[in-house]
């Protein structure tokens, strides 16, 4: 069956990126900041990518997010995706970026809808299971494989402790990581992709203006260690005992 | 009105992660002046009893089982038992199961979800709580806007204490389960002894290591430390260790009593996977390497020269204690 794939994707900080906040505390400091696909989606989206390739289909990427995202799913588009959504919408709570995600998936017709396990900026880990309770769908977390077998989805889910192998009828809600492809499958866009991603459709809809359930009231950054006590090499007994005595972990 | 607690379970045992929710739960009640009651899913082979040791006045045992990976039907059994307990605070843990369930139950009830929260409310009315955020380079402080609201906890974060309640109440609640289509063909336990997120003590390795051949030391180490074994991210991009094993941002976020980081240098990215750890001790042949700015105790010097002579004394340290 050919699959119209839809890959949620948040714009977060790059990976090296040094988290500072205002004065105040109370807002992230964007500035000098780069931001990237989330990591994790974009394992869904060489997947979906993937998949597309072997079943025919499209692949769609949706947003929620000021027009400052908008290279991003530019990004998305020059890896591969047909065409991207963008609602617009200051950042929500998960709650609310969930609603209005709901809204658009359930006026189109998709087989598949990938996130990512979490985004890297707040962690969550809630988009995902708040969309398959709203759109009444199936959901698998922490995806590490996905194979389409006549209707049916054969995936493969990471649990404490080992694996789990799961079959399920489409459509569904899978929140990926790394396994659903391989980090050497990660696709660099090309010169071609650069070009053609300007004329492929970036669709702007309006916000449904769901009210959010939580309130974001202010930021710490972690407690910064002591200096780190060195034991020259060739006295690792020094360490044990240190281990044992000063830091009380063994 | 009353906190509810989820009492995950694996093979009829409870994990440890249900521990650190019940003591938790039990804390956020005794703060609100709510009831602790947990409840459970499916058959239980452990005693019921370890639940009221933490701080569970009743336990409510729900008669169907569930295949882990059906999270739409635990969710709406636990909606229910929610419903009928009047609960106003929901807890589960954040494993993956949890991650499912914790969301979906906040639809169910209308209400707000927070995860990875590492400590009971600052405020109670409207409920105000710290959460890590930012893949562990920040905290952040969130305030829910519902009356009812679902709590997940983070792993490691919370201490396990003891708060017995002798007169514990055990209530079977009957759901009439609806077949799922999502079925759980196969699971397939992982070879290492003990899972990460639980782990204590985590033996780390990277690049250092020189390649997967060389992985034995470090196992060796672990075993004699107890410890759950993981990785840097090139080392699983490599392919040298199985992805369940890389921590760091991108990977595992853990927080260990005990993280020892060997051949590793400490990328920003790295460390804010493990920064959560209690301790952290890094071997390093590069004097530079940044994650000496970060552990507390540190080792520079080869591998292949300090974790053999470190697998000695701990021998001998186990002997003498």
């Amino acid at each position: 069956m050919t699959m119209n794939i839809l890959v949620c994707i948040s714009n977060v900080p790059d990976t090296t990126s040094k988290i500072e906040f205002t004065s105040d505390s109370t807002t992230f400091n964007t500035e000098g900041v780069q931001f990237i696909i989330n990591p994790y989606d974009e394992f869904g989206l060489t997947k979906a990518i993937k998949l597309r390739e072997e079943h025919g289909g499209t692949v769609t990427v949706i947003h929620l997010g000021d027009i400052s995202s908008e290279p991003t799913l530019r990004k998305a588009l020059a890896i591969g995706a047909d065409q991207a959504i963008r609602i617009d919408s200051e950042s929500k709570d998960s709650f609310g970026v969930a609603k209005e995600l709901a809204k658009v998936i359930s006026e189109q017709d998709y087989d598949l809808i990938i996130t990512g396990r979490e985004s890297i900026d707040y962690n969550n880990a809630a988009v995902p299971g708040m969309l398959a309770a709203i759109l009444d769908l199936p959901f698998v977390n922490a995806c590490t494989g996905f194979a389409l077998i006549g209707d049916n989805a054969n995936m493969e889910r990471e649990i404490e402790g080992g694996k789990e192998f799961i079959e399920a009828p489409l459509p569904l809600i899978i929140a990926g990581q790394k396994g659903l492809v391989e980090e050497s499958d990660l696709l660099i866009p090309n010169m071609r992709g650069i070009m053609t991603a300007r004329t492929k459709p970036l669709i702007v809809v309006s916000s449904c203006g769901t009210a959010d359930k939580n309130k974001s009231i202010s930021f710490e950054k972690p407690a910064t260690k002591q200096s780190c006590k060195m034991v020259e090499a060739g006295k690792e007994k020094e360490l044990i005992s240190l281990l044992h005595q000063e830091a009380k972990v063994i | 009105m009353s906190v509810l607690v989820f009492a995950e379970s694996w093979n009829g045992s409870f994990k440890k992660g249900t521990y650190e929710a019940i003591t938790f739960a039990h804390d956020i009640a005794k703060k609100l002046n709510l009831s602790c009651f947990a409840v459970t899913i499916g058959n239980i082979n452990d005693d019921i009893n370890l639940l009221s040791n933490y701080g569970a006045e009743k336990v409510i045992s729900v008669n169907s089982d569930f295949d882990i990976c059906d999270n739409k039907g635990m969710s709406s059994a636990l909606a229910q038992v929610a419903k009928q307990q009047n609960t106003s605070v929901f807890i589960i843990s954040n494993s993956n199961t949890g991650k499912c369930i914790g969301p979906r139950l906040s639809i169910d009830l209308d209400a707000s979800y927070i995860s990875n929260v590492v400590e009971i409310p600052s405020k109670s009315s409207p409920i105000t709580i710290k959460k890590k955020a930012f893949s562990g380079k920040a905290f952040e402080w969130v305030q829910t806007n519902s009356s009812c609201c679902v709590l997940g906890l983070s792993p490691n974060a919370y201490t396990v204490t003891e708060n017995p309640k002798p007169n514990c109440l055990i209530e079977t609640f009957n759901f009439d389960n609806e077949s799922s289509n999502v079925t759980s063909v196969k699971i397939e336990k992982s070879s290492g002894k003990i899972s990460l997120a639980e782990a204590e003590v985590v033996v780390s390795a990277g690049r250092g290591l020189k390649g997967p051949e060389n992985w034995s030391m470090i196992e060796d180490l672990a075993d004699l430390l107890d410890a759950g074994t993981a990785c840097s991210k090139p080392v699983s991009d490599i392919g040298w260790r199985p992805h369940s094993e890389h921590v760091g941002q991108t990977g595992k976020a853990i927080a260990p009593n005990l993280y020892i980081a060997i051949g590793i240098s400490g990328a920003i990215q790295h460390l804010a996977g493990v920064s959560s750890s209690k301790v952290m001790v890094a071997i390093n042949t590069d004097p530079e390497a940044p994650f000496f700015k970060s552990a507390d105790y540190g080792i520079v010097g080869d591998a292949f020269e300090v974790v053999p002579r470190l697998i000695e004394e701990i021998k001998n340290f186990k002997a003498n204690n």
